[in-house]
């Protein structure tokens, strides 16, 4: 059977995309961001996951403002990097799990989910910049991904608990999955940051370093924060967090932290960025 | 009855909620045309004949030919939309903020380099802002 055995969070900002593929990631500015995957790079490549969940969003990329899809899996083969109108960045192609990614659409969705089934997807900064920081620059992805998109771009999002309970759901499906994988949910995004308006520039580090304390010890009261909290303490795209509770849902209880970044700035944005694991015993 | 909006009241930050987004809907979907290169040279060649083929307002339209950031998100803009319009002219996300705050691009990455803009006086409009 398929078995969650980890999970990541981390920002997706596009410069760090920018600055990667444009060979400035040991310019002094960047350099302090890309150290802080160090460690991640090692323990994935010991991991190995087969395949990831990757919740984000999408920024005006696949999705414009005619199709505004609340929850979107992605069920194709692949999914090609998007043209954000700089061209597409010089990452790999996303392959897919089509049949793991059907059986959680079927799943989520008779579980009260009610998901919305993409068969045709470019993927932005939002899914590649995550892939970028955790694996590097190879050839090919090392693994299989599902792209799962959550709208953050026109009020409201889905709220925190909404989330939070997706990813039990998300959970449930995936250990019912009749396959031997090694699978990880990635929730992206935030941390604080406000791109809009005279308040832009905004950055919280105390709510930032709450947020994840909590996310591990206290995921079930977080999940109520209601999204005015976000947008008022965290900026107005800073409430891209409530993916992260996706990730947390999809986790056990008593999964524990075993890494956690934290950097200002990346361009506009406090990046974080966590790993989390099962226990010994569900991850086998 | 009208919908609540428990965020009106958070100084200098616009909402892109279901009545931004009803407002804004046309110049919004203006900016993602120009995520094709060929549109992006038209655009660029007669920026106002470009803007005439859409059925936005005239406010709106001048607001992209001043390139106007606040101004377009007051009428409904999205920025993640306004961001095809700033790529189109070569501009970062970070160019798009400091315009929109008032600060100079140095003095915006220098506010983002010491640690950004303090929450401190700036969640509720009529605080005195602290920084």
């Amino acid at each position: 059977m398929a078995r969650i055995t980890a999970g990541v969070t981390t920002s997706h900002v596009p410069a760090i995309g920018a600055a990667l593929d444009n060979g400035r990631s040991h310019d002094a500015y960047w350099a302090p961001v890309f150290a802080g995957f160090e460690f991640s790079k090692r323990w994935i490549a010991a991991s190995r996951p087969d395949v990831v969940l990757l919740v984000y969003n999408d920024h005006a990329t696949a999705f414009s403002l005619e199709i505004i899809p609340t929850f979107a899996i992605g069920c194709a083969e692949r999914f090609q990097p998007a043209d954000e109108g700089w061209g597409p960045r010089p990452v790999p192609v996303v392959e897919g799990h089509p049949e793991l990614a059907a059986h959680i659409a079927q799943s989520v969705i008779q579980s009260d989910f009610d998901l919305t089934i993409v068969n045709k997807m470019d993927v932005d900064h939002g899914l590649t910049v995550p892939l970028s920081l955790m694996f590097g620059q190879p050839a090919a992805w090392p693994c299989r991904v599902i792209p799962f998109a959550v709208n953050v771009v026109q009020y409201p999002p889905p709220s925190g608990n909404r989330c939070y309970q997706l990813g039990k759901a998300l959970r449930a499906a995936i250990e019912a999955f009749d396959q031997d994988l090694n699978v990880q949910v990635w929730g992206t995004g935030g941390m604080s940051h406000q791109l809009q308006g005279p308040r832009a520039g905004l950055i919280n580090t105390e709510f930032d370093r709450r947020f994840m304390d909590r996310i591990v010890a206290d995921p079930v009261a977080l999940a109520m924060l209601p999204h005015v909290e976000y947008l008022r303490e965290a900026g107005s795209e800073g409430v891209e967090l409530v993916m992260w509770l996706v990730m947390r849902g999809a986790l056990q209880a008593d999964a524990r932290e075993l890494y956690r970044f934290y950097h200002v700035p990346a361009s506009n944005t406090a990046l974080g960025h966590m790993i989390l694991e099962n226990p010994p015993a569900a991850r086998r | 009855m009208a919908l609540e909006k428990p965020y009106a009241d958070i100084p200098g930050t616009t909402i892109f909620d279901a009545e931004q987004a009803r407002r804004g809907y046309h110049l919004n979907m203006f900016c993602m045309s120009l995520m094709k290169s060929d549109a992006r040279d038209r655009f660029r060649a007669d920026q106002r004949r470009y803007l005439d083929e859409w059925p936005m307002s005239e406010e709106q339209k001048l607001a992209v030919l001043a390139r106007n950031y606040n101004a377009m998100i007051s009428l409904g803009g999205n920025i993640y939309f306004l961001a095809k319009l700033f790529a189109t002219d070569g501009k970062s996300f970070q160019y798009a903020a400091a315009l929109m705050t008032g600060l100079s691009q140095e003095g915006y990455q220098q506010m983002m380099v010491a640690g950004g803009r303090s929450p401190d006086g700036n969640r509720f409009i009529g605080e005195k802002p602290n920084g």
